[in-house]
Order: structure tokens, then sequence, then C-alpha cells
């Protein structure tokens, strides 16, 4: 009477499947740490080979070379993190900008697809099939070349009514220039949205509570609108002062200038991924059922509240996740840039890494970038689909 | 339990495996440190050091070879630069020949190998060419770390800035306020920007990742005007719709100098590929071309002629070669001027007037030891 006789179904462990199936997940998992190490290794090597090493304090080295237009300030004596942080903001405006008009210009293609009137549905459907099937780096250097630069030369200058310049140089706009109580009426601004805010807070606590939909977004504006006019107004002199476009000498002189590059970027990204947003939003309109439709139809709605009070609300949970990865594609096309000579993150990284010599590092940072860019566009936008998701009983 | 157990197993496993990849790189690199070129010889020794090891090594490969493989440029008119018929052009070409005919005494024993801006040192180092002449510009960095030696310039060029005639711009303050297009990555971006701060002309950069699409930008007057190398934007002209429409306004914003780099360790093939570029100054000198180099040869009175043309003493010889290496490359190639004419003379679509590649007699840089 031994001991194993008492457990004779007891499998070996070399035939137990848990046991070879843990066995093969840890000797994948070591596959890949290998390889990894094994490139790792192989880069380190041939990095020591050309005798440099990895690190980033070269980013503290002056940069020497000057940007065309940033949003901070930049001199050639910056730092290269300066000009990498250049870099950064204007790939934030050019999507930020880009996001706001392809979603505004995207939502309208995607209602016109379904129109009833067929000239507008049919041109609606030719825009999109064009956009969709076109290269969007062959589309950009086509605004670059074929239209921004095709704008008259900068001593033939056209002036749009409103003091607006077209020229090959950029396009400029009148613009305000800040006066000496321009900071006073920043804090009047501020307390402005702080009074609006509250008052709509207030407003949306007593629309829970009567269960009356108030007007909270009127309200908002409408007191926005007020402290801001009040407060020009009663400060001694204008806060801000009208600055026209001329041309002066070889540049342009006063206003705002848009430069062809950034012009044919943000152009080319905002017609291009409007037309896959048109799709997301017409697959999210056709989503909601018919049913949704002739019963706002029988409480009398017009075509215009059936679509903002019955469509959209349902559709929009259906058009977010597609529409993030929209927003997503868009960010990282921004990096075609380079095409056009805009100075955006990855055209700036492009040029450190050039005079620095620094290639592991300057790429590794820019993955890093775009990577976060994205998680974060990812998380903003999972967050804003759970609040928009209907409740269903 | 069992999952608990191989939960642990797992991290214990992958804790030991990046243990080992953090220790690993220790050991490998003392083998890496070895040096890959000959120790200098000692300084302090009394007697004829043994040459160090390498020494004379690339004149060996290439004469057991029978070919002179030389890096050139294939895209620069009057640099380096394939013709329709398949033939190469160019002073940096020329002077591959010039090599050639001093080491075999045939100018067409010489084999020419394309190589791009970014993998020409790589090609020097690893021995896939012997010399490289592409119209690369000697600096510290080049001359140190990436493992070549520059021998004397051959072409001294510096950066310069073209505008369209019709703007009547002459001079840099001229382009106050105004745009500039320029390549990106390149040092022409950093002169320009170092030369405009230190002359304190405010201007507007505009940058493009390749020469085409900054020449392309400047052909759709996207900017009043375009820097890079003189040479560059002489090449680069014959190309615009109307080249005269456009001129290179006369400044200089920085020094440039040209020439043929060859690999470290080897100090024979160094002074082979010195004296041919000295022998090519020499020739101008003392008037000698291809045209009359026999007639000297037969009535030469100045002995430094007689030994340049190997006569008389044996300065060949103690180059490695033959004693009428630069009889050969006169009569073969010609000499520094006709060189200069033939790809960037007053006759060529590329012309470049001479201005600091002229004799130092004349007010040039170009000055070659004596032949003694």
């Amino acid at each position: 009477m031994s001991k194993s006789n008492l457990l004779p179904t007891k499998i070996p462990i070399w035939r137990d499947e848990r046991y070879l199936k843990l066995l093969a997940q840890i000797a994948f998992a070591l596959g890949v740490l290998f390889f990894g190490y094994y490139f790792y290794q192989n880069m380190v090597t041939g990095l020591r080979q050309q005798g440099t090493t990895l690190g980033f304090s070269f980013l503290n080295n002056t940069a020497g070379f000057d940007l065309a237009e940033t949003l901070i300030d930049y001199s050639r004596s910056s730092k290269y993190w300066q000009a990498f942080l250049a870099g950064l903001y204007n790939t934030l405006l050019v999507s930020a900008v880009g996001i706001f008009f392809s979603t505004v210009l995207g939502v309208i293609l995607g209602v016109a697809r379904l129109s009833a009137n067929p000239l507008v549905k049919w041109l609606a459907a030719a825009y999109l099939e064009l956009m969709r099937n076109l290269s969007l780096l062959v589309f950009l250097i086509f605004w670059y070349l074929g239209v921004f630069l095709k704008l008259p030369l900068l001593r033939e200058a056209i002036f749009w009514p409103g003091g607006i310049l077209l020229s090959n140089r950029g396009i400029a706009l009148p613009w305000g220039v800040p006066t000496d109580v321009y900071p006073a009426y920043r804090l009047i601004l501020l307390a402005g949205l702080l009074l609006a805010f509250g008052l709509a807070f207030f407003l949306h606590q007593r629309g829970l509570r009567t269960g009356r939909p108030p007007l909270t977004i009127m309200w908002f504006l409408a007191t926005f609108l007020a402290v801001a006019v009040f407060g020009w107004l009663a400060l001694p002199g204008a806060p801000l002062t009208l600055d026209l476009p001329r041309v002066e000498g070889l540049g342009i002189v006063g206003g705002n200038t848009l430069s062809p590059e950034f012009m044919a970027l943000v152009s080319g990204l905002v017609l291009y991924t409007a037309a896959f947003i048109g799709e997301v939003v017409r697959a999210g309109i056709q989503s909601v059922s018919k049913g949704q439709l002739e019963a706002a139809g029988a409480l009398g709605l017009n075509g215009f509240q059936t679509l903002r009070l019955v469509v959209f609300p349902q559709a929009l949970q259906v058009i977010i996740p597609p529409l993030t990865s929209q927003y997503l594609n868009l960010t990282k096309n921004s990096s075609l840039a380079i095409a056009v000579g805009y100075a955006d993150l990855f055209y700036v990284s492009n040029t450190i890494l050039n005079q620095s010599g620094r290639a592991v590092e300057m790429i590794t940072l820019v993955m890093l970038t775009y990577l976060t860019f994205s998680l974060l566009t990812s998380l903003f936008m999972n967050w804003y689909n759970s609040r928009v998701r209907v409740v269903e009983r | 339990m069992s999952r608990k157990f191989s939960l642990i197993l797992m991290l214990l496993l992958a804790a030991a495996l990046l243990a080992a990849c953090g220790a690993a790189p220790e050991p490998t690199a003392a083998p890496d440190a070895a040096p890959t070129e000959a120790p200098p010889p000692a300084a302090d020794e009394p007697a004829l050091p043994p040459p160090p090891a390498g020494y004379g090594a690339t004149l060996d490969t290439v004469l057991d070879r029978g070919v002179l493989i030389c890096g050139v440029n294939s895209q620069v008119p009057g640099f380096g630069f394939i013709e329709s018929d398949g033939s190469f052009s160019g002073v940096d070409v020329d002077y591959c020949r010039a090599l050639a005919a001093a080491v075999f005494g045939d100018s067409s024993m010489v084999e020419f190998r394309p190589v791009t801006a970014a993998e020409r040192f790589t090609a020097l180092q690893s021995g896939e060419i012997d010399v490289l002449s592409r119209n690369t510009t000697w600096s510290t960095v080049r001359d140190t770390e990436l493992g070549g030696n520059f021998v004397h310039t051959t072409f001294y060029d510096g950066q310069g800035m073209m505008v369209p005639a019709a703007s009547g711009i002459t001079t840099l303050a001229g382009l106050e306020g105004g745009t500039i297009c320029v390549q990106t990555g390149t040092t022409t971006e950093l002169n320009l920007s170092d030369v405009m701060a230190a002359e304190g002309i405010s201007y507007t950069p505009a940058v493009f990742e390749d020469a085409d699409s900054t020449f392309a930008a400047y052909a759709e007057e996207r900017c009043d005007a375009v820097t890079t190398d003189k040479s560059g934007l002489v090449s680069r002209r014959t190309v615009l719709a109307d080249p005269a429409a456009h001129v290179i306004l006369d400044v200089t914003m920085s020094k440039e100098p040209l020439g043929p780099m060859v690999r470290h360790g080897d100090d024979q093939w160094f002074d082979i590929a010195q004296w041919t570029v000295f022998a090519l100054i020499a020739g101008e000198e003392f008037d000698i071309t291809t045209a009359n180099v026999d007639d000297v040869l037969a009535s030469a009175t100045n002995p430094e002629v007689i030994r340049l043309l190997g006569l008389e003493g044996d300065l060949g010889l103690k180059l490695g070669l033959s004693n009428d290496w630069a009889y050969n490359i006169i009569s073969q190639v010609g000499n520094y001027e006709e060189v200069y004419n033939r790809s960037l003379g007053p006759d060529t679509p590329t012309y470049i007037p001479r201005g600091l590649n002229s004799l130092y007699t004349e007010g040039g840089l170009l000055y070659s030891p004596p032949f003694r």
C-alpha cells in the first residue's frame, strides 16, 4: 500500500496539457524578448562603431537653424528641444484647425449624401468618391504647387473686401493688435466666462428639477457677449486695434499671414478627411431605424428637428468610434507637411536629426509623441462616447 | 494554485532574462575598442621606423586589380555628371583620370562608381572605392571621425545666393524682409541663419526637403532668393525655364573647399593623391599643356620642369610610381586650367568664373609646393 498506488491516474508533467501550454507561452515570450534584445544590441553595437552613444542631452544644444512660422518664441540661438516644441505646437495647430473644419464639412457632406434632393445627393456622392480614392500626398502637392503658389505674386497681390490680401507669399487677414488696456480686457473676458458658466450651471440644474429644457447655450453665449461688449465700451480705450495687411518691401506687413504651406496642408487635410467623416456620418444616420423617422414625422417634427432631436442623438454612438480613428488619421497624416515645407513636428525633428546626427533618439521621440497624441485623443473620444451613449431600456 | 505558481515562474524567468540583458553589454565593449587602423609610427625612434601596416596597401591593390575605382557624383554638371552617351564628365571626374594616368600611365584605366552623399564615406571606409572625388567639403569632422584624409583642395566653392534678375537685388541687405528658399538638413541652412544673423538682416526661410522641391518653389517665386553652394546654383540655373533671368549675387556666405579624400592609414596613397593635384597645378604654373608637353619635354631648360616631367631625378619613384607620372597626367588629361575650362570654362553651360580657383599669381589660391 505505497502512496503512489493511490494516484495511478496522475499525468506526468511533460504530458500535462496545462503545463505544455504554459511552456509554449514562456518559450514564445522568451523568443520575443530575445529578438528584441538582439536587435537592440545590434543597434547599440552599430552606434558604438560609429563612435556615438544613445542619450538625449544633445537636445540642450543650440539649434542654429531658423523656422518660418512658430507659435512660441524661437530663434536660431534656441535649443533643439525648443525647436521640437515649436514643431509640436504647429502640429497641434494644424490638427485642431483640421479636425474642426473637417468635422463641419464632413457632417454637411454626410447629410447631403442622404438628401432627398437628387442634385445635392449626386454632388455629395461624387465628391466623396473622388476624395476617398485620391492619394493624400498627391493632393497636398496639388494644393501647394497647383493652387497656393499660383496665387498672384506679392507685387501684384489682390485685396479682397475686408482687407484680405491674397498672394503666393501667403493669405493675410486683418488682425487685432493688443493695446495698453488689453491685459485688463483679458481679465474682463475671464470674468464674463466664469459668470456665463455659473449661469449655465444654474439653468442646467433648474432644468433637471423642473423637467423643462432651458436654452442653456443661448444664455451662456448671450451673457459672455454682453460682458465682452460692455467691457470693451467701459475701458478707457479700445483693447485691440485693427491692423490691415499691406505689402512693404519684399514682405507682407501687418495682419496675420497664413503661409501657403499652412494653407495647403490644412486645405488638403480638411477636404480629404471630410470625405471619410462624411461616410462615417452617413453610416451613423442610416443606422437609425426608419421607424424612428416615421415616429418623428408623426409627432409633427420638421426635417431639421428630426435630425437634431431624433437622428443625431442615436447616430452619435455609431459615429464616434470611427470618427475617433479619422481624427487620429488626420493628426498622423499631418506629418506629410514635410512635402509642402510646413514646419510641423516631423519636419522639425527631421531637421534636428540631420543637423545633430541623432537618428535613433529623434525617431523614438517622434514616435512617442504621435503615440501620445493618439492615445490622448482616443481617451477623450471614448469618454465622450460613453457620455453620449443613449441609455437603452 | 498551479496557475499562481506558473505566473510566478514566468515572472521569474522574465526577470532573469532582463537581468541578463542588463548585464550583457559590459563584456562586449572591449573587443570593439580594438583599433582598426595602424598605430602611428613612434616619433622618438632614431632610425627609420618600419612603415606602418597599410602603407602602400592601396597602391598594391589598385595595381593588382588593374583599374582605379573612383567614387564620383553623377548628377552635378561640371563636377561629376553622366553624359547622354554614358561617359562621365566634370572636374572631379577628370581628377580621377589624372590619378589613373599617374598610377597606370593610362587615364582610361579608371572605373567611376557613382555614390550618394549619404553613402560616400562608408564606401571609402569599406574599401569599395580607392578615392572619393565627389564635390566633398573639407571639414574637421570629416577629416577625423569619418576616417579619411583630404588631399589638396581642387575647387574652392562657397555658398551663394541666386535671385531673379528682374528683382534688382544685388546685395544680401537687399533681401531685408524677404523670403529665402533653402534645403533642410544641410550646412547651407545653418550658414544662411548664421550669416543673416551676423549681418542683422531679417528674413523668412522657406525650407524644403530636397533640392528639386527647393528649386521648384523658387521657380514659382515662392521666395525672393534661393541659396546653396555656388557650383550647385550654377548647375541648377541651367535647368530653370529661363537661365538668363537669374543672377548669382557676388557674395560668398561660407567656405566650401572641395577636394578628393582618401582613407586613413596609407600615407603613400595619400601622397600620390596629393601630388597628382599639385602636378595639375604645376602644369598650369609652368604653362605645360596637352598640346605642348612634348615640345616642353624636348626643349626644357627650367630644372624644376625637368624634374616634374621626370627627365631628371626620381620624384616619381619616391611616390612608388614611374618617373614619367606627371608627364602622363599632363599629356593625357591636361593641366588644371585645361581640366577647369573643359567643365566649368566660359564655353560651357556651367560657366563659373575662376575666382579663388586661379593661380596665386593671379589672385587665386592655387599654389603648388616645389617639385624637388
